[in-house]
């Protein structure tokens, strides 16, 4: 479904990402796991139109959209969940999910349909219709996150991008977050790249993973192989790595 | 269907290019951040990893040969911890010193499942008993075959090598049904029970996972004759995995080598070069997933071929032709891997000296033989004066020491070895593979 094949992307003189190669096939969720500053979110940019690579070529089922704008991308089935939520505080909750249907409308989407959407992110998460009415400033952290990912929804992706979901949130509110990841891969056969600080989670849910480091990719596997990997244990322990010797 | 692992042994070549890059550019990144020696060679011809943007470009990286494992000696090149290594094993280098890989746990898991590919592609299901008769030690043909043989599911008899005839007695008592052998040993198997008068139709056995050593099409007819068994082959090499490289199918057209774990190149072994699909030349390997024992663009020695046809099988992965030949000089004796310069080195050191010699090979029923002919020298022969005939003795332990196998020694008089042009003809192999 996705296929990305050598991207570069630079931020003014930063070389953030570094000849990636990476693909997605449909239903699956992969994940991306690397230290702060390692270049997922830029790799997310990257695939989203933010910031767009400037050598290499992603396919998205087979259309070539390295060089589009963000918002064509999103037309075509990409949606991007941003780091830190980014829902608009000042709006309703209901407010705030029916933006997410905007480029639906624009091509003629009618509004009876994203009613539908949106009563079907309503199920997915049950304590947005609770809040449906209230300011999305007013939510929680984890009810936030929630918003955000159902915002995304309501533009009816074919690949959701999902940028570190678990964020300052509670461990429970996490599981909680993790499961309904689950579930739309599970029952809404949704296709997931997820980014996560948190690999041992992420690696939970995952079909396969990705390993990233000061921008290059070192690791390709399925996430049975990654959890058992040293280099991922220490990552995800936050130990430093120690000499590689010791004779 | 006998396929373990449909979505990597029937991938389309679109999609296995993709993983294979990816894997490809990971492995690279890997060993340019943990082993020295390939972050030098990489430096000395200019190239960063972000110079790989395609398979073809593989051919861009330094070859990797024997010598280079030999010079990093034990571990110099490996690519983590050594505290992340559950399991070593080694097998012969050029030199008198082996050459040492290791595994991680996924390594080993990793290895278990190609191997349990090339098992299930020749029939063996969980209900079946494989009798190992591999020397169990850091050789990693045995514990390559019973992982495998495990993860399918199999139950595993890990006899070892050792008396024949007690291996034929398990064989019929335990009700074996797979023989994992060198085909030498498998035809040592059927030359013993003819003399035994054993009917091998009496046995429960059905397949045989033959490796270890290069075997022809006649020694096959044979051993599937002699042990009444469909005798299959499988290919690979202690320092890149052990078995599991490439295996037959059902087909016997072939050996499919697991791609989406190694990539294959066939090169020029003079030039080095890069062949065409299809041409005969050396086979190289760069592995794609191994994490405790990489290895870029490994020269393999052995000659063979690629076909990128499909195969009747329904598998989609490259088939190699059978190994037949080698571009060095190696030997292989009773599924050991012999060099003549070890056995120079054992003879020059016993002598304290250089002196004559000529390495001649026979086999016997299926049985090889070696047997080192010395030249008398005067170093030889004040030697054996002081030491009352112990340089023979000190010529055979020698050998063993460095590879493992009993050899049989003999002194001649000086200049009676025959010449040609002045010289010796270092190896006479009177073999009939």
């Amino acid at each position: 479904m996705l296929r990305i094949k050598n991207i570069n992307t630079f931020y003014g003189q930063v070389h953030a990402i570094k000849n990636v190669s990476l693909h997605l096939a449909e239903g699956e969720v992969v994940t991306l796991i690397g230290a702060n500053g390692a270049g997922k979110t830029t790799l997310l940019n990257s695939l989203s139109g933010i910031v767009p690579p400037k050598t290499g070529q992603i396919l998205f089922n087979e259309t070539e959209i390295n060089n589009l704008a963000p918002h064509k991308i999103v037309r075509l089935g990409v949606s991007q969940v941003p780091e830190g939520r980014q829902v608009f505080k000042p709006l309703s909750v209901a407010d705030n999910l029916e933006l997410g249907a905007y480029l639906n409308y624009k091509i003629g989407g009618s509004k009876i349909e994203s009613k539908k959407d949106m009563e079907l992110v309503l199920e997915l998460f049950p304590i947005l219709r609770q809040r449906r009415k209230q300011l999305a400033g007013t939510l929680s952290g984890g009810e936030q996150q929630m918003l955000a990912i159902g915002r995304a929804l309501m533009a009816k992706p074919r690949l959701l991008l999902l940028d570190e979901p678990s964020m300052g949130l509670a461990p429970m509110i996490v599981q909680e977050i993790l499961k309904v990841i689950a579930n739309l891969s599970r029952e809404k056969k949704t296709t997931i790249l997820l980014v996560e600080q948190n690999a041992r989670a992420a690696l939970k849910i995952a079909h396969r993973g990705y390993v990233l480091e000061t921008g290059r990719l070192i690791l390709e596997g399925t996430a049975e192989e990654l959890l058992e990997n040293k280099d991922v244990q220490r990552a995800y322990l936050g130990r430093d790595k120690k000499e590689i010797w010791e004779r | 269907m006998n396929i373990w692992d449909p979505t990597h042994e029937c991938i389309s070549r679109d999609e296995l290019e993709q993983l294979q890059l990816e894997r490809l550019q990971a492995t690279i990144n890997r060993v340019h951040k943990n082993v020295i020696h390939y972050r030098k060679q990489f430096n000395d011809l200019g190239v960063i990893p972000e110079n790989i943007t395609s398979l073809a470009d593989v051919s861009k990286l330094p070859l990797t040969s024997k010598d280079d494992i030999n010079r990093n000696y034990p571990y110099g090149m490996f690519a983590v911890p050594l505290r992340e290594v559950v399991r070593i094993h080694s097998s012969s280098g050029i030199g008198s010193k082996p050459m040492v890989t290791g595994y991680t746990k996924n390594d080993i898991r990793i290895w278990s499942n190609l191997v349990a590919r090339f098992m299930m592609a020749v029939g063996v299901t969980h209900d079946d008993l494989v009798q190992v008769t591999f020397h169990y030690g850091l050789f990693t043909g045995a514990f390559g075959l019973h992982y495998g043989a495990e993860t399918i599911g199999a139950s595993v008899i890990p006899m070892g090598t050792g008396d024949i005839e007690r291996q034929i007695m398990i064989m019929q008592d335990y009700k074996s049904t797979v023989l994992v052998s060198t085909p030498s040993y498998a035809l040592e198997l059927a030359f013993r029970m003819e003399q035994l008068g054993i009917n091998p139709k009496s046995l429960s056995l059905k397949v045989g996972l033959l490796g270890g050593e290069p075997w022809s099409d006649n020694m096959r007819a044979q051993i599937e004759q002699g042990l009444a068994i469909n005798a299959t082959d499988n290919y690979g090499l202690s320092e890149v995995i052990g078995p599991g490289i490439a295996g037959e199918c059902s087909c016997k057209s072939g050996l499919h080598i697991y791609e989406d774990a190694f990539l294959p190149e066939i090169i020029d072994p003079d030039t080095g070069k890069v062949l065409p699909a299809g041409a005969e030349g050396e086979l190289v390997i760069t592995t794609l997933t191994k994490e405790a024992f990489p290895l870029i663009r490994y020269r393999t020695r052995d000659i063979t071929s690629l076909d990128y046809t499909p195969c009747a099988c329904g598998r989609t992965l490259v088939r190699m032709k059978r190994i037949s030949r080698r571009s060095d000089d190696m030997l292989i004796i009773r599924g050991v891997n012999v060099y003549p310069s070890q056995i120079e080195e054992a003879v020059f050191g016993a002598a304290q000296s250089e002196a004559p010699y000529q390495i001649v090979i026979e086999r016997v029923g299926a049985v090889d033989s070696m047997e080192i002919i010395i030249e008398v020298t005067d170093k030889i022969f004040s030697l054996e004066l002081q030491k009352q005939g112990s340089f023979l003795e000190s010529v055979k332990k020698r050998i063993n020491t460095i590879t493992g196998i009993d050899v049989s020694a003999k002194l001649v008089g000086a200049r009676s070895l025959p010449r040609q042009d002045g010289k010796i003809t270092r190896v006479l192999d009177g073999r009939q593979v």
